[in-house]
């Protein structure tokens, strides 16, 4: 498992493994903002947080393809599939790797951009905490939408728009996390359920991708 | 008709699971359909026409409380069809009768246009009530989401070439589709519970509405579950059919 | 004939308009695709049992 892990991560730092475009994408989408909503300082502090979170999950979102579309195409799949490793597991790995190399860097730059747009103080710290346990369940879930679509050309798209609502429930709960805090109110309930949306995604759904894995690699 | 088909089936009790079989399903839905057809087409009528002409108007809220007669009945089919494309499902899952995955196949469009409905009519009797065209109540938001879901699964179904593999994928996505669907109207009752606290539109079955409107809603409410039984029974048969060209056409050329 | 529904008219009627056009487009396609389906399978049967 330390090996797949290790070569998940590996593939994607090396030059061309699409390493920072995530990043990238949240910065530019909360740089486009302002210039949606205008600048005003009131108005953008109150979106900040929601701001913040949907731009960290479309960036998660837009990384998903290369989960599994290079492994599909050079038949590595197939390999994992046949290999003693669980396929479950295997696809818990690539979530983790994908939340490491995508998810956590965007947590890490989210202070930074919060910044940008006049994220109120108490509102920094619910923000990373909020991300930090939101991040891992887009991972995981969008494996799922991964494996689903894994042998459709082009399913970009069609990934999308299946992920997009399965991620309604953690960005209700991650995005209140971090409203309520930025204005100071208790969190406690909506940080309660976003932990326990996640850890619920990560046990149960790694069964559902591999479910859908093996019908796509008969 | 090749010789597999002529075959003498060995005698057993008729049960439930004998429809699994196309030709006796094909069998058994023509039958029934034209019933059917005519029974959906008189509720509908006579719940529509009764509730619309033959009610009173609402103390609250006017003649608005005539959509309820469109309203109720086609968020229940929303959410039933979605259950029984998720019990079909199962079946496909684990009993692998291709009836039943194309059963829920044929039920997805006879839902979305049910979310549609459900949703149309409920913003339209909200904006009188709240003043604009769309609000983020917490029921009309869920029947929003439902509305993807639909969407996705149906997308999903076109985009996959080979047959089984679509039941086999469409299928998991509606088990999935299913809990994240139950545990978004927690999140969307939480999301929102501040703002419309009281002045969600009322129609909970739970909610005591009075007799006047009750019987033309279960008459409309039956009306919607004929036409939704019939159209699920006649796509159906439909997909069987396509099914079955594909597959005699595949036969040809191979022969 | 059609009641007085004072103000809100054109809230009823709409819901009542959308709804029907909806389920006549849904009835209509649902008969449309089933009849093509039907003629087809009946050409193809026909076929295979002059071939064969």
């Amino acid at each position: 498992m330390k090996a797949l892990l290790g070569r998940d991560l590996a593939l994607a730092l090396r030059a061309g493994g699409g390493f920072g475009l995530g990043l990238a994408f949240f910065l530019i989408v909360t740089v486009l903002v302002p210039f949606g909503v205008g600048p005003q300082s009131e108005l953008l502090s109150r979106i900040a947080p929601g701001i913040l979170w949907l731009g960290a999950l479309l960036a998660c979102l837009l990384s998903l393809d290369r989960m599994l579309a290079l492994d599909w195409e050079d038949g590595t799949l197939d390999l994992l599939a046949t290999s003693p490793l669980p396929l479950e597991a295997a696809l818990s790995i690539k979530a983790l790797a994908h939340w490491i190399t995508t998810g956590l860097p965007l947590v890490l730059a989210a202070p930074v951009l919060g910044v940008l747009l006049n994220l109120p103080t108490p509102g920094f710290i619910w923000l990373v905490v909020s991300l930090a346990l939101g991040t891992p369940a887009l991972s995981v879930i969008g494996a799922f939408g991964a494996a689903l679509t894994v042998g459709v050309k082009r399913g970009g798209l069609l990934m999308s728009l299946l992920v997009l609502p399965l991620y309604v429930p953690t960005l209700i709960f991650g995005a209140e996390v971090a409203r309520r805090g930025a204005v100071g109110m208790e969190v406690q309930t909506p940080l309660l359920m976003l932990a326990g949306i996640t850890l619920g995604v990560i046990a149960v759904m790694p069964f559902a991708s591999a479910a859908a894995l093996r019908v796509n690699l008969r | 008709m090749s010789v597999a088909d002529q075959k003498p089936q060995p005698k057993r009790p008729s049960s439930f699971w004998s429809y699994a079989n196309p030709v006796k399903f094909l069998a058994f839905s023509e039958r029934m359909l034209p019933t059917l057809w005519v029974l959906a087409a008189v509720c509908l009528a006579v719940g529509l026409i009764w509730g619309f002409f033959f009610t009173p108007d609402d103390f609250r809220q006017g003649s608005t409380v005539k959509i309820i007669y469109l309203h109720v009945p086609s968020a229940l089919m929303a959410i039933n069809a979605w259950f029984m494309m998720l019990v079909t499902s199962l079946v496909w899952i684990i009993r692998r009768h291709h009836v039943s995955a194309l059963a829920a196949k044929a039920a997805a469009p006879v839902g979305v246009v049910m979310t549609l409905i459900a949703l149309v009519t409920g913003a339209i009797w909200g904006q009188p009530m709240w003043g604009t065209w769309w609000a983020w109540d917490p029921r009309l938001t869920s029947f929003l989401i439902l509305f993807l879901f639909y969407l996705g699964y149906i997308a999903l179904w076109e985009a996959i070439e080979d047959p089984d593999t679509a039941a086999d994928l469409t299928s998991v996505l509606c088990l999935v589709g299913s809990v994240f669907a139950v545990l978004s109207r927690y999140a969307v009752n939480f999301w929102n519970q501040g703002l419309h606290q009281g002045a969600s539109l009322s129609l909970d079955k739970e909610e005591n509405v009075a007799d006047v409107f009750y019987f033309p809603l279960l008459v409309a409410i039956a009306g919607f579950v004929l036409l939704f039984v019939a159209l699920v029974l006649y796509r159906t048969g439909t997909e069987i059919r396509i099914r079955r060209a594909r597959a005699l056409l595949a036969r040809e050329a191979r022969s | 004939m059609i009641p007085d529904l004072g103000k809100y008219a054109d809230a009823v009627l709409s819901s009542y308009a959308a709804s029907l056009v909806l389920l006549a487009i849904l009835v209509l396609m649902t008969l449309r695709r089933g009849r093509k389906a039907r003629r087809e399978l009946a050409a193809i049967e026909k076929k295979g049992k002059q071939d064969g």
